[in-house]
């Protein structure tokens, strides 16, 4: 149910699209004011969300460790697997981000003959979403080349790279297919395991078809010749919306605007749905806090201030009534 | 809010990612540049449209490497009926010579680097009409 509505879904925004830019032809709409609305709702919306994060208390620190804790002094301390300082921390949260350390950890279960219960170590998923997300860095720092001029070295290093092999012209960039080949994977990891099937929701496929969609209309744009965009007037659209003077040039096609919409309506999904794992990701306090529980008192946050009364000060209190009464004194 | 300090420098760090195309422009930009092919040419017109040659004139100088290199056909007949030679440093480059202000204009802009000139011998640059090949 979930797909249907996705695809339906992906296929209505493309249509809108179509219609709005192709048929009306309200090309300063899709081209200028939406992309605006879109830029500004994914970078409000996502601090929104960062803030919002922050603000909530964390009572305890609830570290996920699965590592020797720092104990005494002849028992190894696992660093990565149990940080204790927040430099350990910060490495622990380096791996996570750059190399999504706890999803290489993944297993999986099998009941074989016997019964016998088997677990085994999964990296499908690990090296699909490594694949997917290394490919969409590289695919958005490529398209630095229609904002910026000049185009600085960096940008070129990467497309030359992304573009080593030198098949076919233009030439083929091997994220294109990467992102395309991990997109297939991680819907069909979805699909076809019936436990992993049945937690999916409609905003776990959207998101995959609408990237899936942005994917092959830039892939139609750029190697098929039917589909071949003016990338002059990209470049003068794009230019112009970051230098905050935009121009509508002449020459821009529908699927430019569609491809261009459903970017925008990512950008405007993004702080809403789970795709806000960009950010999050540096906010999970099960990851990105130390296992120092032992050695450092944390204080709740919420904690009421309660009013003490220690020994000292009832022994203030009640002194000439105790001595009188012959009790044992800390302080004559 | 909690951790504040972090918090606003990731905040910060994501603002200056986000917006690095505004300020890299206003910073070292350049712009109000905007590409200028010079055609210097004798030929009354181009063997297509220049709408078509715009967008795809790399579709149809692959078809034409293929053609010559694997097929040894050398004769291309344009939508118009004329016959033209597949070649690029001999018809295309007879009308456009200066690559620098033709070529480079549009490739330099867009970050396109075609690897034309690993095989081909760069033209030697000039402004003047190529006259009487």
């Amino acid at each position: 149910m979930g797909i249907i509505i996705s695809l339906v879904a992906v296929i209505a925004l493309t249509l809108v699209a179509w219609i709005g830019a192709g048929t009306l032809g309200l090309h300063y709409l899709f081209g200028v004011i939406i992309p605006y609305l879109a830029l500004a709702a994914f970078v409000f919306g996502l601090i929104y969300r960062v803030v919002k994060w922050a603000k909530a208390p964390v009572p305890f620190k609830i570290t996920t460790t699965c590592g020797q804790q720092k104990s005494l002094p002849w028992i190894r301390h696992n660093k990565l697997e149990s940080p204790f300082t927040g430099w350990q921390v910060f490495g622990r949260m380096l791996l996570e981000i750059l190399f999504f350390r706890s999803l290489f950890r993944n297993t999986k279960m099998a009941l074989k003959k016997g019964p016998r219960l088997v677990y085994g170590s999964e990296k499908y998923l690990w090296l699909a979403g490594l694949a997917f997300h290394y490919s969409f860095l590289v695919i958005v720092l490529r398209h630095l080349r229609f904002f910026i001029e000049p185009i600085p070295g960096f940008v070129m290093a990467i497309q030359n790279l992304d573009g080593f092999f030198q098949v076919g012209l233009p030439i083929i960039y091997i994220t294109d297919g990467v992102i395309l080949a991990a997109l297939v994977f991680l819907f069909f990891r979805r699909v076809i395991n019936p436990k992993v099937r049945y937690i999916s929701l409609a905003a776990d496929y959207f998101p995959l078809f609408l990237i899936g969609a942005i994917a092959l209309t830039g892939i139609l744009m750029r190697y098929f010749e039917a589909f071949k965009a003016e990338l002059i007037a990209v470049k003068e659209l794009a230019i112009g919306l970051v230098g905050f003077s935009p121009v509508v040039p002449e020459g821009l096609d529908v699927i430019f605007f569609i491809h261009l919409f459903l970017v925008s309506v990512l950008l405007m999904y993004f702080p809403m749905s789970k795709l806000v794992h960009m950010g999050g990701v540096f906010l999970s306090p099960t990851r990105n806090l130390a296992n120092n529980n032992r050695n450092r008192r944390h204080v709740n946050p919420w904690n009421p201030d309660v009013k003490v009364h220690t020994y000292e000060e009832y022994e203030d209190e009640f002194r000439e009534l105790m001595k009188a009464a012959d009790m044992p004194l800390e302080k004559e | 809010m909690y951790d504040g300090g972090k918090i606003i420098f990731g905040i910060v760090v994501f603002l200056a990612l986000v917006t690095f195309p505004i300020w890299f422009n206003v910073a070292v930009g350049k712009t109000d540049f905007a590409p200028d092919p010079k055609i210097v040419t004798v030929g009354e017109q181009c063997m297509a449209s220049g709408e078509y040659m715009k967008r795809k004139h790399m579709d149809m100088l692959d078809v034409w490497r293929d053609r010559v290199v694997r097929d040894g056909q050398r004769t291309f007949i344009a939508p118009d009926g004329k016959e033209y030679e597949m070649s690029l440093s001999n018809t295309c480059m007879k009308c456009h010579p200066n690559k620098t202000e033709f070529c480079d204009q549009c490739h330099n802009y867009l970050a396109v680097t075609p690897y034309c000139w690993e095989c081909h011998i760069e033209p030697k640059e000039t402004t003047e009409v190529a006259n009487g090949n």
